[in-house]
């Protein structure tokens, strides 16, 4: 048990515990608007530390240089994607909760 | 002991599929639709076929999201088939499941197949990936053929669409965060192509992949208005799409001048072949694909 | 270190197959676009945690597909389908 494994698990399971906060958010919370904040930011946290946790322990450099990539695409997809899905529901008139829809007086 | 990951796929799996058919309203059939082909994605993996998880993955999601919700505005309720119908397809299907299982509960423990056979040669093929050895030279006469079917279904998708393709997609506003993502995502997928083209003869990879991204990535451009429909008019168009085959069709035939058998590739140049080929294929895939999605306003539904 | 790699993706997995009830539930279509989110990144992180196994470092180009191609779902959401008010079906 290396320090280098030691600290790759940690890393996987603090990535996995954001993970779980992010699905429960998406169950729990109120109107969509919060499950996308919840869904988009934990989880991209997860994928941050579970990233970092692979790369730790990656065979090669070349390796986790991809790892890397794939981490950057999916904050840059998924980070304006839960933009364009909240304006969407926003232009719809999808009320936050306990607020009165937009465009209508409060 | 089956690995649990692989019980809860093969769990999931059929669940989902039960629900995409069971439920009552269409926005869901059709989210989930697109969650059990990212499944799928996942099973296959499994299931060691990475390169049928790259094209799983690339349809399964771009393509297959974006034509099923272009479809969504002009879809109907679907009316539920009478029960004996219902009944009927279930006994057929049922059938068909229980003589599949049959047959994989059949195969052979242990039996390997064709795989060390193609192991042993793939180098002579000139390429290292066995996958690509097998589609692009040992039965490359299957692979030439399936892009003839491909040419000839998408002929038939321009007749349906002939006439309403003029119009563009018919699309909301494009605002400045769409275009933002488009432009960041449209070179990277062009690129993620062309690294699969040229991976394709050392890893996973090759045409139909490079193919359904670059198609993912028109689907795009068509969807902000960026690229005008695709129409046989335009000339590149023509140019792309027959890439693939005309040059296959070329490399099958030239050998039969020289003495040799149909398809059979000189000695050493296998390799160079099979990537200029992979090349040529793949952006005719992807202007096939690119042509299946709706072009322009959906043709009026008939009535009755 | 493989047990850690498994259980990570059975427990992963496991979150997005729990978030596609969300997704199946709604009420809204914005609702059920999450699945695009969902998948962007748990899945995602799945195919890299199986990537990591050696000689399956296919996986990782798997992965890089599927980030990319889930914000063309998201992409094809907002241009064409009309989410008509609080209109329950869609």
């Amino acid at each position: 048990m290396t320090p280098r494994t030691v600290i790759s698990a940690a890393l996987l399971i603090l990535g996995g515990a954001f993970f779980l906060a992010g699905t429960l958010g998406l169950l729990r919370f109120p109107d969509v608007y919060s499950r996308l904040h919840a869904l988009t930011k934990a989880d991209n946290l997860g994928l941050g530390f579970v990233a970092v946790g692979l790369s730790i322990e990656a065979a090669s450099f070349a390796l986790s240089v991809k790892v890397f990539i794939v981490w950057a695409s999916v904050v840059l997809a998924s980070g304006i994607s839960s933009q364009l899905i909240a304006g969407a529901a926003f232009r719809a008139g999808v009320a936050p909760a306990g607020k009165a829809p937009p465009g209508e007086a409060p | 002991m089956i690995p649990p990951i692989d019980l809860l796929l093969a769990t999931a799996l059929p669940l989902i599929a039960w629900r995409v058919l069971a439920t009552d309203e269409l926005p869901t059939s059709v989210v989930l639709f697109i969650a059990f082909g990212l499944l799928s994605a996942l099973a296959w993996a499994r299931l060691d076929a990475p390169d049928v998880a790259l094209v799983e993955a690339a349809v399964g999601t771009g393509l297959t999201g974006a034509l099923l919700m272009s479809s969504l505005r002009s879809m109907e309720r679907p009316r539920p088939p009478s029960p004996w119908r219902a009944r009927a397809i279930a006994l057929v299907a049922a059938a068909i499941a229980v003589a599949l299982a049959s047959v994989v509960a059949l195969l052979p423990r242990g039996a390997l197949g064709l795989g060390p056979a193609v192991l042993a040669r793939s180098e002579e093929s000139g390429v290292a990936q066995p996958v690509t050895a097998v589609l692009m030279n040992f039965r490359g006469h299957d692979t030439h053929l399936e892009m003839l079917v491909l040419l000839a279904a998408s002929i038939g998708v321009l007749s349906i669409q002939h006439g309403t393709a003029s119009h563009g997609v018919d699309t909301a506003p494009t605002s400045s965060v769409v275009m933002m993502l488009v432009e960041l995502i449209v070179p990277a997928l062009v690129v993620l192509a062309g690294y699969l083209v040229w991976r394709g003869s050392r890893a996973p990879g090759g045409a139909f992949q490079a193919g359904a991204i670059l198609a993912g990535g028109a689907v795009l451009l068509l969807l902000t208005r960026r690229m005008a429909p695709l129409s046989l008019e335009r000339q590149m168009v023509r140019m792309f799409l027959f890439a693939g085959p005309v040059l296959f069709f070329l490399v099958a035939a030239v050998p039969l001048g020289f003495g040799g058998d149909m398809l059979e590739y000189p000695r050493g140049w296998g390799g160079s072949l099979i990537l200029g080929l992979e090349s040529a294929l793949t952006l005719s895939i992807a202007t096939i694909l690119t042509m299946f999605f709706p072009q322009g306003a959906p043709a009026p539904r008939r009535r009755g | 270190m493989n047990e850690l790699h498994a259980g990570l993706a059975v427990f992963l997995l496991l979150n997005v197959l729990v978030g596609l009830v969300r997704v199946a539930r709604g009420p809204t279509f914005a609702d059920r676009m999450l699945v695009a989110q969902l998948f962007g990144t748990t899945g995602v992180t799945v195919l890299l945690v199986l990537g990591a196994d050696p000689g399956r470092s296919a996986l990782r180009d798997v992965a890089l597909v599927f980030a990319m191609l889930a914000a063309i779902a998201v992409v094809a959401f907002v241009q064409l389908v009309p989410m008509g008010g609080q209109d329950r079906d869609r």
